[in-house]
């Protein structure tokens, strides 16, 4: 009944509009539960991009340009540098990167702050006045929406069914993969690029089949748009020019894609020097010679076919023989002369980690000891996309069965894509879009065969369209018709029962991923960094707030100006939750002065006590996991401390020296000098063993018992240690009164005052309320 | 298009070294390099002037036109990159913009000129003339926005 009823509307003219209405409908349905599975949890991450962009808003975009982070938001920064005849208000009140500062608009990607600032004012205008907070908070769920509508885009290129799409979309909609780095108030630059990524791929596509200038433009400028927002655009760099330059060794050059290809990079390498972070690498380092390369390429094979349609073949050969010569001799002597000059800077150390995984771990350890830059674990895989990972190879499989230009695309980005995601967890966001393209080509090419209601077409019907074709039989068709069981061949699925089955096991699937989604969402990527939970023996959850307790005791008991020094990873949040400056923060943007930190870290109290007073330190922050068995503490990054510092100071600091004799790294008894001399060692165990009865002190996340006698510290003293002693900040005192060095005040003081000292300090209680 | 002047010289036109190839390959090479050269210098002449000939035959008013606009660009290129070299590219990015300028709108300008030849109708079905230029318009417009902006 309810098909009779629904037929007018499926069929014909109103059929289409019908359909296209509600493939919107489940567009926008799906865009909202893309939205909706991000809100699990809300806590805006990166403070830093928060605190850029609320710049940006209050006082514009180029004062945002040429901002000097000093963090006084009221104060224009040209003020402070460039007045030198108010000296009574310090001249310079750096407030990241201590005594260095550091030149804001020209080391970040802009991208981000400006969507966010453009949608503020849009909003503004339209009368509806949100706090920019609120804009930051939501832009990752929402341009999530808008990934999913790109993804539809693209999967539609590569198919002429309807459903594929939509399930590209809903997967891209839900997938653990994106999601992890798009929950509400993640406001990072992943946030936009990757709606940018897969838009970019989609126009590009676009354009090869259309050998259109105007969608080429698009291209470029979305490419730009790209390049302003994100670091990863070297993948677009690349990846375009791989597939055209596939496309050509194919044998499959056409004007389309000289059109599409040259529109694009001409544009797109203006539009990406206009980026100041950027600026001239487009030219001038190798990341981006293969675009340059490709480019050139073209010109070549377009001129050498232009050619081609003028002269006749003879004279052709020989014009094509002194053509490559005399190219390939310009070409060689011009990169000899570069390289020789050095006007091509060599790849970038990140671009060598891609192939070699050791790389990084030896050159450049800021960048290995981020634990996204690590290789990815297997079982991740699985967990981030589930279903979609076994389906992948199938829509890989499905694309070269079709193989036209496009479909080379998705197979050169899956390639790319699934090496990438392998070498680096961070890059499992890259692989997401083809994989759940292909995934999407896949499920919906069972559902198309195996959903059409109606048999196949009857056998007269079939003859008939055979008489047609009865002239252009060839002998393939005599081989078949030889044959009974391949003379009349009716493809399609006859049984019901068959139908259902296959049917009902892929709407199985689906739903389990459903499943699978949301719950990998709400446990494993919606717990904000700042705030730990856990689950106590009765099952009930117990909330670990010590970053927030620290942050918050900094805010209160500190004065203004203290300087805190702490290892990068807490150098935002330190600067946006407890507004104190700080010495290095998680923009890397300067090595030696992380190395400098690691140093002081690393080395003896008599080494680190001038490190910390040159630079002005007045608090020391750690993060200590030993007494919850928290592991992502100090101590086991520890060793990129070592590390970093050691590839700035080799023979001060060796990293040989911090494991024990048969290569173990431990803290107990057998711990080696250095290491229980270092400072980190010291402030991390510092007064623990009064938390145990003597000789009992145990460090829960190593798993080892301590020394006894816990280290003594004398350059600095105990200020504040948290609930859980997560968090444990030190004061550095200043010099001695009388002139002393600080161990022999400290000894000093020992010696008169020890009943004293006992007598008020008692025994240490763990707060347990 | 079809070859008639390679038929007359060699009946298996596609391939036309091999012929030529088993013969001499026992000789040595050095009698080979002595008589290349000036077969060569006079082919090379013969095809230039062919080419020459056969474009201005064939090729319409206006695509001539679009020609001439596009040799222009490549001296004007020429031009910035010679100058570069030869005084230095201090404000590199207007040396850079002027040289992008010259190179895109080259490409703008080829892409227009490949899609409205008329033997191109096959590949551009959804291209019409008119779509063309009005591509080329736009993105001439994105070009020199962004080398307006780049060059300070």
């Amino acid at each position: 009944m309810a098909v009779e009823v629904l037929e007018p509307f499926l069929k014909g003219d109103t059929g289409r509009n019908t359909r296209g209405l509600l493939r919107l409908i489940i567009l926008c349905t799906i865009a909202a539960a893309a939205v909706a599975s991000r809100l699990f949890s809300v806590i805006l991450d990166p403070w830093f991009n928060f605190r850029a962009t609320k710049y940006l808003v209050q006082n514009g975009f180029y004062s945002f340009w040429d901002w000097f982070d000093d963090r006084e938001a009221s104060h224009p920064v040209a003020q402070l540098v460039y007045e030198p005849r108010k000296p009574a208000e310090e001249p310079k009140r750096t407030r990241t990167w201590h005594p260095l500062g550091r030149v804001t608009g020209g080391t970040l990607y802009p991208g981000l702050m400006v969507t966010s600032g453009i949608i503020y004012h849009v909003l503004r205008f339209l009368s509806m006045p949100v706090d920019i907070r609120n804009i930051c908070v939501l832009l990752a769920p929402g341009f999530s929406g808008l990934t999913a509508f790109a993804s539809y885009l693209i999967t539609s290129e590569m198919t002429t069914s309807p459903s594929a799409g939509l399930l590209a979309a809903i997967f891209m909609g839900i997938t653990p993969g994106y999601i992890s780095r798009s929950v509400a108030g993640s406001y990072d630059n992943e946030a936009i690029a990757i709606f940018l990524l897969v838009f970019t791929f989609f126009l590009w596509i676009k354009s090869v089949k259309n050998g259109s200038a105007m969608w080429g433009a698009l291209t470029a400028l979305f490419y730009g748009y790209m390049v302003s927002a994100w670091g990863g655009y070297v993948f677009i760099t690349n990846l375009l020019p791989l597939h055209t330059f596939v496309l050509i060794c194919m044998g499959r050059y056409s004007p389309r894609l000289y059109v599409s290809y040259s529109t694009w990079f001409a544009l797109g390498t203006l539009a990406s020097m206009q980026v100041p972070f950027v600026g001239f690498l487009p030219i001038r380092s190798s990341d981006h010679m293969s675009a340059l390369g490709v480019f050139g390429l073209l010109q070549l094979v377009a001129f050498v076919e232009f050619i081609r349609q003028q002269v006749p073949n003879k004279q052709f050969q020989t014009l094509l023989r002194g053509l490559i010569f005399v190219v390939f001799v310009v070409s060689m002597g011009v990169l000899v002369l570069l390289t020789v000059s050095g006007v091509i800077a060599p790849w970038s150390g990140r671009f060598y980690s891609l192939w070699d995984t050791g790389y990084a771990k030896i050159h450049i350890p800021i960048i290995a000891s981020v634990s996204e830059h690590q290789p990815t674990a297997w079982p991740a895989f699985f967990f981030d996309l589930n279903l979609m990972i076994w389906l992948f190879p199938a829509g890989v499989y499905m694309c070269f069965q079709q193989l036209k230009d496009e479909h080379v695309f998705v197979v050169i980005y899956a390639v790319l894509a699934s090496y990438f995601a392998g070498v680096m967890v961070r890059l499992m966001l890259t692989l997401t879009p083809v994989v759940c393209i292909a995934a999407a080509l896949a499920i919906s090419s069972i559902l198309d065969t195996y959903l059409v209601a109606e048999n196949p077409i009857p056998k007269e019907t079939q003859a008939n369209g055979q008489a047609t074709s009865d002239s252009i039989k060839s002998a393939a068709d005599v081989i078949k018709d030889s044959l009974r069981s391949t003379r009349n061949p009716v493809l399609g699925i006859y049984s019901y029962v068959s139908k259902a089955s296959v049917v009902g096991a892929v709407t199985t699937y689906l739903l389990l991923f459903v499943l699978h989604c949301t719950w990998v969402t709400s446990n494993a990527y919606s717990s904000p960094s700042v705030v730990l939970a856990s689950k106590l023996p009765d099952g009930s959850q117990h909330i670990i707030d010590d970053y927030r307790e620290a942050y918050y005791w900094l805010r209160q008991n500190t004065p203004d100006k203290a300087k805190i020094m702490s290892w990068w990873d807490y150098g935002y949040q330190i600067g946006g939750m407890a507004d104190r400056p700080t010495l290095v923060d998680n923009n890397t943007w300067n090595n030696t002065h992380i190395a400098t930190v690691g140093k002081a870290m690393s080395s003896r109290e008599e080494v680190s006590y001038p490190i910390l007073r040159q630079h002005d330190v007045d608090y020391v922050l750690v993060v200590f996991g030993g007494l919850l068995g928290y592991s992502g503490d100090d101590i086991n990054k520890f060793l990129w401390m070592v590390r970093i510092s050691e590839g700035i100071w080799p023979d001060e600091i060796n990293e040989r020296n911090y494991f024990t004799a048969r290569g173990e790294y431990r803290v107990d008894d057998e711990a080696t000098p250095t290491m229980r001399n270092s400072l980190m060692y010291k402030m991390s165990y510092y007064n623990y063993n009064a938390l145990f009865p003597a000789g009992q002190a145990q460090d829960r996340v190593r798993g080892s018992k301590l020394p006894a006698e816990g280290p003594q510290l004398s350059t600095l003293e105990e200020a504040f240690t948290s609930e859980n002693w997560i968090i444990r900040i030190y004061k550095v005192k200043d010099l001695d009164n009388v002139g002393r060095d600080h161990g022999s005040a400290v000894a000093f003081d020992k010696g008169n005052k020890k009943k004293k000292t006992a007598k008020r300090r008692g025994a240490r209680v763990l707060r347990v309320e | 298009m079809p070859p008639k002047r390679a038929s007359q010289i060699s009946p298996n036109a596609s391939v036309p070294p091999i012929p030529k190839a088993p013969s001499s390959a026992t000789s040595s090479s050095s009698s080979k390099s002595s008589s290349a050269p000036t077969q060569t210098a006079q082919t090379a002449q013969t095809v230039l002037f062919d080419l020459w000939q056969r474009y201005l035959n064939t090729t319409p008013q206006r695509v001539k036109l679009i020609d001439v606009f596009m040799a222009f660009l490549v001296v004007v290129g020429g031009l910035q990159f010679v100058y570069c070299v030869l005084v230095g590219n201090y404000p590199f990015n207007a040396f850079l913009a002027g040289f992008g300028a010259t190179v895109g709108q080259f490409v703008l300008t080829a892409s227009l000129r490949i899609q409205t030849n008329p033997e191109n109708k096959r590949e551009f079905g959804s291209v019409s003339h008119e779509r063309a230029f009005a591509d080329f318009v736009l993105g001439s417009l994105i070009l020199h926005f962004f080398c307006v902006n780049f060059i300070n």
